[in-house]
């Protein structure tokens, strides 16, 4: 990896993984089951966790955090916005995971519109199913 | 240490402290005391709520007299470290999401809050949400504040159950979820090119940004422009918004009333003053284009929540069309307003949920149905939301539109934003006239009123709401003083930097740019000592 390798460098590397995987995730994101969705979501959070991490640039030979000060240091802040990226993702990504079961049981049907394409009786603007508690 | 060098932090912590206890406390379902679990959640929250009132209007008193509060968390001098600001404008945010809330939490009291689980905690969690969404000082922690309200609002969303709304709220939560990453890949490359999240840092980077970079860094502010435009609901990411709106119980509806807010706070924040010029050329066409489709929406409406769900498209594509004009007599306009029409539609939603309800199995349906419990009470109340909506003079909804028309005089765009506004303001009065007549007077003497009257606790909520916007038309000269000078305050970046920055030397602040990783050869400008241990601690080296 020393003289000019311009063609496969780390930057060609990460970009075109990162270009990949969130083509692929958007890819996912458009079908119509829920289950595809939700691996598109994540594979599209991932994408977005490692572009967030190259911001701080592409190090090598550098010490992550702590060095006598010789050394070259990674920028650590974008490994923290990732780390808060991370556990934001993994939160989301379990709630969607349980509203696409919830939507699966109630609505019997795994696409993400709650009905099967060309069922009949998708409701398009059915009123409030529940009337408040309070009103009366 | 003293209380008020504290207040700041407050309107997050509060909120915060309030939901993890009444997480603790427990939900009503599934034990022998739930009745009374209930009501102690009910107690506290409401108290916790009006409390946080309390401490946003001191904090408007303290705002108003002009000086900027910087609140430093763990005293990390800025841009290292996070910081929370207040201003006029995220005061006076601060005290309108109050003014939602507390009437909004009475309403939920009075029923709705027992038909899901934990509301009273989610909703604590969303206004923490959107209390550090105003407060917040830098651009990573408005993401992780839009996010903590985003979290509550899914939950929220979904409270009630039902098909329908898990549909809708699948739909919702994916688009958010969307929206969150492109929040993401923008902060990111915001950060990559020029090395600071801080909005004051930004603001003196921006301009400095090397030419190559300047695109790249363009690229990133409409990135960011996509996401707050979504929570905003600008045209055309504004088809989500009644769907979900119409779909979501009544109170949680007119909560997210401020929730479309937060997106124009962040626009304004973002795109008015942190990186001006970045939205120039789109902001004011799609502000219009919103403005266009959210009144034929209304027309077409079938259901009352609807027809306020599109008002509510409307109304925001009006506020964004001032902020769109860049200025601060325009932003003066677009603050007055967004004040008035945040508390209308926020009343209108639990209107057409009482009105819907004294409707039998129609709901909210816009077919002729037997007559209502109390037609003179709420017809009486649908022609006030309906004029001051439409903005039909005494109304703040009429003086917000005249500070806004006479702003747009003389600009490029005075035409077609002149044309625009009066023609959407005479489209709402007529959406909302047909919704009234349909609703009061086309009545089928035929059939039994079955529905009794609403209960006190929800009439006094939705009047309330709708009351203020009155009282506003009377208190209209202070509250326009006061937003004129909050949006003097928001375009003065210089006294925002010296606020936020004075160690860096204010408005000459020499910070941050893209890391480099080698250690600073001569430390930083002749600044104080901590700014420059803060610097070589967190690694920020130039």
């Amino acid at each position: 990896m020393t003289g000019a390798a311009p063609l496969l460098s780390m930057e060609f590397l990460m970009a075109t993984g990162i270009g990949v995987v969130s083509a692929t995730g958007i890819w996912l994101l458009l079908r119509g089951r829920s289950f595809a969705v939700v691996l598109g979501m994540s594979l599209l959070g991932y994408a977005v966790n490692v572009f967030i991490f190259t911001m701080g640039r592409l190090w090598r030979d550098a010490a992550p955090i702590l060095s006598d000060g010789s050394r070259l240091l990674t920028d650590p802040l974008p490994q923290a916005l990732a780390l808060t990226a991370i556990v934001i993702g993994f939160a989301t990504t379990g709630f969607l995971i349980e509203l696409a079961l919830r939507s699966n049981a109630d609505n019997g049907t795994d696409h993400v519109d709650g009905a099967e394409p060309g069922a009949p009786g998708v409701p398009g603007q059915a009123p409030d199913d529940a009337p408040p508690g309070g009103a009366r | 240490m003293s209380l008020a060098s504290q207040l700041p932090v407050l309107p997050v912590l509060l909120p915060a402290v309030t939901a993890i206890a009444l997480l603790l406390l427990g939900d009503h379902e599934g034990s022998g005391h739930g009745h009374r679990r209930l009501r102690w959640a009910r107690a506290l929250a409401l108290a916790s709520t009006a409390l946080g009132g309390v401490i946003a209007l001191l904090l408007a008193l303290q705002a108003d007299t002009g000086a900027l509060t910087v609140y430093r968390l763990g005293d990390w001098p800025a841009p290292f470290g996070i910081v929370l600001v207040v201003d006029r404008l995220a005061a006076m945010m601060l005290v309108l999401g109050a003014a939602v809330a507390l009437p909004v939490l009475l309403y939920a009291s009075g029923g709705w809050d027992a038909h899901g689980r934990y509301f009273h905690a989610l909703f604590q969690f969303q206004l923490m949400g959107l209390n550090g969404a105003f407060l917040t000082g830098d651009l990573f922690n408005l993401f992780v504040f839009f996010e903590v309200l985003l979290i509550s609002s899914y939950v929220l969303m979904l409270h009630g159950g039902g098909p329908l709304r898990l549909r809708v709220g699948l739909h919702y939560v994916l688009l958010n979820l969307l929206a969150s990453a492109l929040f993401l890949v923008g902060a990111a490359l915001v950060y990559g090119i020029t090395g600071t999240l801080n909005f004051a840092d930004l603001a003196l980077r921006a301009p400095q940004v090397a030419p190559a970079d300047a695109r790249l860094l363009q690229a990133a502010a409409l990135l960011l422009l996509v996401v707050f435009g979504f929570k905003a609901s600008l045209a055309p990411l504004s088809l989500w918004l009644p769907a979900t709106y119409a779909a979501s119980s009544a109170p949680v509806a007119a909560l997210f009333a401020i929730m479309t807010k937060v997106g124009v706070y962040a626009i304004l924040r973002v795109h008015g003053v942190t990186l001006p010029g970045s939205a120039a050329l789109v902001l004011l066409p799609l502000a219009l284009l919103t403005c266009t489709v959210g009144v034929l929406g209304a027309l077409a409406a079938g259901t009352l929540q609807r027809l306020v769900a599109w008002l509510t498209v409307a109304s925001v594509g009006t506020i964004l069309a001032a902020v769109g004009l860049f200025g601060p007599a325009a932003w003066s306009a677009a603050l007055f307003y967004m004040v008035n029409s945040t508390l209308v539609v926020a009343g209108l939603f639990l209107l057409a949920e009482l009105v819907a309800a004294q409707r039998g199995d129609v709901g909210g349906l816009l077919q002729p149905a037997p007559a209502v419990a109390q037609p003179a009470l709420l017809g009486l109340l649908l022609l006030l939301a309906a004029a001051s909506m439409a903005g039909l003079p005494p109304l703040p909804g009429f003086i917000g539109k005249v500070m806004l028309l006479q702003a747009a005089w003389g600009h490029a765009w005075a035409v077609p934003v002149w044309g625009v506004v009066l023609a959407v303001g005479f489209c709402t009065l007529v959406g909302l006239a047909r919704a009234g007549s349909l609703l009061f007077w086309q009545v089928q003497h035929e059939g039994t009123t079955a529905a009794a009257g609403a209960s006190g606790r929800l009439l006094v909520a939705t009047v309330s709401l709708l009351a203020a916007s009155v009282a506003l038309a009377a208190a209209a000269a202070p509250l326009a003083a006061y937003t004129d000078a909050a949006a003097r305050q928001l375009a003065d970046t210089a006294a925002y930097a010296r606020a936020v920055l004075p160690e860096l030397g204010g408005e000459r602040a020499v910070s941050t740019e893209p890391y480099t990783g080698r250690r600073p050869v001569a430390a930083l400008p002749p600044a104080s000592a901590p700014a420059a241990a803060a610097s070589s601690a967190s690694g920020a080296t130039r």
